[in-house]
């Protein structure tokens, strides 16, 4: 476990290292990040001084270590945008993408495996076939359209006019196909619960539960499509194993068998693809965030990017190579749980 | 940050607490901008966000009205003392958030930290000094008589000198400008405005109370309190507004006009902007366009009308020359001159007619449909056999390249900041000097220093009609000579509920005056 652990942190400082560098020496593409901080009548003299100021002047390398030496001492530099700390403005914007994540994740969680589980039950089910072809269209539709569509139906609100008016029927279809609107399509709100730190929580009241609807359906509308396929296929695979028929043959009930002894083997592929969506998963909110003005990194990061705030820039991807580094760990720390004839380190059992 | 605030607002608040509540401002306004303020140090930055800020949190001595006039804001009254000097009467009575009074020592104060910050020292260069009369009186003096002081006054909004004077904990003077962050200035104020920052979030949210104590007991406006959401996705912003989220959107997509015009709960108001989007061509890079016939063959090639109308939707007004209507330098005799025919036999005549290859470079995310127009542009162009080599950029990476003059012909829009058509030309086509600043955005190379003097002599005429003439004659002079190559200018659009009026308080400047408005 120690040996375990040693490896993965000298394996997080690697990708951090190999992070910085990367991102460090896109800077010179990324603009300059002085058009976003003067006006456009400011003289050259005033700005070349601001970058002097700003160290912007030196050489790569001495910029680089600079920043490494900072670095090591915990302190990634200061956004020029925001003016404070980066590590400080990431720590501000990540509650909100951490609670649409997790918000996405149980969304995912409750409808896959109930639905995954009863496709693999019953192929032959109509509901079964409807589900997959949902799906298939599910997984066909990029994010942001998703997003576009939940907020015209659910937050602004259609008026189906398709059916004559004046019969019974027609109304009644137009009235069941319309929709009122009325939920939150920006923002989270503003009954915010201060948990601890700079975590603001939406999770504790209806306004803020409102606010992550629509954001979080539409980063689960990616990945739901994905856990009920491969849930369906995996557990498929499992009911035709050999301890199943035995199990069957047994006469044990048929919820004991689906549930207890095919669904544990169906997880175990499943939570390793999980863990490497959920990382990407982090990245999709760029897109979820923009659209919904959810105020996370993933918004934060994106605007970072057209006003060249290099530090904030270079802060976030290290970041997210944390994050990825730390769910991975994660991952291989719950499979061992799962199955215990996984050893970490690697060495044959 | 927050607590300094809250700490501030809250010793506000009591002081307030005997003074009976001014006027029934109680409606709450909630509005969504594409940006919220960078800092709370107006002297910071120069930009349209910047400005909008100060007029909720502080007051000009005089603002524009909507046909761009003044009128008194803190300055009761100005009248001329000479040449070079303006002498003002201050309101009495105007208290700042703080609680303190303002005096003319505010003024002088004000006046002398726009002079040291890098955005706005250009503005005041002008002027030498604040002279202070008795408490409520100052003159403005200038070097040289300067017609535009009344305009330069609207970038005087006062503010606090006792409350910004004296060292922060960490030893840094209160009044310190920095861009880099962290300064007094840019976490706390204290204006004269009708609204002070009760909470902000940056990036997120910025929430504005009435100032219980404001001064202007006239001003309509009921608006109690103002939640700044900035919601930079065009589409988002709409969605809001659409949804019931939010009562006031700006600016409004020209993709969704019809949209939000069609929509029976909220108004559109649209209005023809003063931001002008131009083209110039590199004498210097290319050899041709030193050739004053080559230029007008283009500027016949350009079709502006077709511009406006397909690609900007109605949403521009087509451009034959740089200052926009309501300005001295407007002259209503030039008009777009779309004529391929002629453009055709002005190459041939030229000696060009089998033409040439040319690169042009515009940003993608700068101004509305900036790649589209370029697009456009290129192919005109090939109809009189300039091939083009078209490269667009975001705005970020773009403006590098254009310090660096790196294509044959660039795009740039540009606003006046001092509502006057000097400005245009004092950055856009006098000769480029590096000494003097002169031409800092003539990425054209055009240079004729006989109209650099005609302006400069303008900018010394204090008889405003003469004035005009003189820069209208410039103006027909670029013209003429086809200096660059004018497409429109941006309009504005707003769009809020139907019940929040707020025509009436939009101007051509976007900066709502916001502290005025009424809803219903």
């Amino acid at each position: 476990m120690l040996a375990f652990l040693v490896q993965r942190i000298s394996q997080a400082l690697l990708v951090m290292f190999v992070i910085s560098v990367i991102a460090f020496s896109i800077q010179d593409n990324l603009g300059d990040p002085l058009q976003e901080m003067v006006g456009m009548s400011v003289s050259e003299e005033e700005r070349e001084k601001l970058r002097d100021e700003l160290g912007l002047n030196d050489p790569f390398v001495v910029q680089y270590l600079r920043f490494a030496g900072n670095a090591l001492q915990g302190d990634l530099g200061n956004s020029y945008f925001y003016g404070k700390p980066t590590v400080d403005v990431i720590l501000e914007n990540l509650p909100a993408t951490l609670e649409l994540v997790i918000g996405a994740t149980l969304i995912i969680v409750l409808f896959s495996v109930p639905i995954g589980v009863y496709a693999a039950i019953r192929p032959q089910a109509w509901l079964s076939k409807f589900f997959m072809g949902v799906s298939t269209v599910g997984i066909s539709i990029p994010v942001f359209l998703t997003a576009i569509v939940l907020i015209q139906l659910f937050s602004i609100g259609v008026t189906v006019t398709l059916f004559p008016e004046d019969t019974g029927w027609g109304s009644w279809l137009n009235g069941a196909l319309s929709t009122n609107g009325g939920l939150p399509s920006y923002g989270r709100g503003d009954e915010l619960t201060h948990l601890f730190g700079t975590w603001e929580s939406g999770f504790f009241s209806q306004d803020g539960l409102l606010h992550l609807l629509l954001p979080a359906i539409s980063l689960a509308s990616i990945m739901l499509p994905l856990f009920i396929r491969l849930i369906r296929a995996e557990m498929m695979e499992v009911l035709q194993s050999d301890y199943i028929r035995y199990a069957r043959a047994k006469g044990l009930a048929a919820p004991r068998i689906n549930f207890l002894h095919a669904l544990k083997n169906t997880m175990l592929p499943v939570i390793t693809v999980g863990g490497v969506q959920i990382g990407i998963m982090v990245a999709y909110t760029i897109l979820t965030e923009t659209v919904f003005q959810w105020p996370g990194v993933g918004l934060m990061f994106l605007e970072a990017i057209t006003r060249s705030d290099i530090p904030l820039i270079v802060a976030y991807l290290m970041v997210v190579g944390l994050i990825f580094v730390i769910t991975n760990t994660l991952v291989d720390l719950i499979y061992g749980l799962v199955n215990p004839t996984v050893k970490l380190t690697g060495k044959k059992a | 940050m927050k607590k300094l605030l809250t700490a501030f607002v809250g010793s506000m608040a009591l002081s307030a607490a005997p003074m009976a509540m001014s006027a029934e401002a109680t409606k709450e306004l909630k509005m969504a901008y594409d940006a919220d303020p960078v800092t709370l140090d107006i002297h910071e930055q120069l930009s349209g966000g910047m400005l909008q800020l100060s007029h909720m949190t502080f007051d000009p001595l005089l603002r524009w009205t909507k046909d761009l006039g003044f009128e008194a804001r803190l300055a009761e009254s100005w009248e001329r003392v000479d040449e070079t000097t303006m002498r003002f009467k201050l309101r009495e009575g105007v208290k700042f958030h703080s609680g303190n009074e303002l005096t003319a020592e505010d003024v002088k104060f004000t006046f002398e930290r726009l002079k040291s910050s890098p955005d706005y020292k250009a503005i005041f260069r002008p002027f030498t000094e604040v002279r202070i009369v008795d408490d409520h009186t100052f003159e403005l003096v200038t070097e040289k008589p300067y017609p535009l002081l009344l305009n330069a006054a609207t970038y005087i909004f006062p503010m606090d000198s006792e409350f910004y004077s004296g060292e922060t904990e960490d030893g840094k003077a209160k009044d310190l400008i920095d861009k880099k962050g962290g300064s007094f200035a840019s976490r706390n104020m204290s204006g004269t405005g009708p609204f002070v920052v009760a909470d902000r979030q940056q990036g997120v949210r910025v929430e504005f109370e009435r100032f219980d104590d404001y001064w202007d007991t006239e001003s309509p406006g009921n608006v109690g309190k103002i939640v700044l959401t900035p919601i930079k996705e065009n589409n988002t912003r709409v969605s809001a507004l659409l949804s019931g989220g939010v009562d006031y959107i700006a600016p409004v997509p020209p993709t969704d006009l019809d949209r939000i015009r069609n929509d029976k709960n909220v108004d559109l108001v649209t209005m023809t902007g003063t931001r002008i989007i131009m083209f110039q061509l590199n004498q210097e890079r290319v050899e041709a366009f030193k050739n004053p016939k080559v230029r007008e063959a283009i500027a016949y090639a350009v079709n502006q009308e077709g511009i406006a109308a397909k690609i900007m939707k109605g949403f521009a007004t087509p451009a034959a020359q740089m200052s926009p209507e309501g300005y001295q330098g407007h002259n209503p005799n030039l008009k777009p001159r779309y004529d391929i025919a002629k453009a055709q036999e002005l190459m041939k005549e030229a000696g060009y007619e089998d033409g040439f290859t040319i690169t042009m470079m515009a940003p993608n995310n700068r101004y509305v449909n900036d790649d589209k127009i370029a697009q456009a542009v290129a192919a005109m162009l090939s109809r009189i056999n300039i091939k083009v080599d078209l490269k667009t950029l975001p705005k970020a990476q773009y403006w590098p390249e254009f310090d660096d003059r790196a294509a044959d012909m660039m795009m740039i829009g540009w606003h006046a900041d001092t509502e006057d058509s000097a400005n245009f030309y004092e950055f856009l086509t006098f000769c480029p000097d590096s000494e003097t600043g002169a031409g800092q955005y003539n990425a054209g190379n055009y240079c004729n220093p006989e109209l650099d003097k005609l302006v400069e002599m303008a900018n010394v005429e204090t008889d405003l009609d003469k004035r005009a003439e003189m820069l209208q004659t410039v103006e027909q002079r670029l013209y003429e000579d086809a200096a660059f190559i004018p497409l429109h200018w941006q309009d504005l659009a707003w769009a809020a509920k139907k019940n929040v009026k707020i025509e009436p308080v939009l101007n051509v400047m976007n900066f709502p005056y916001l502290g005025d408005l009424v809803i219903e």
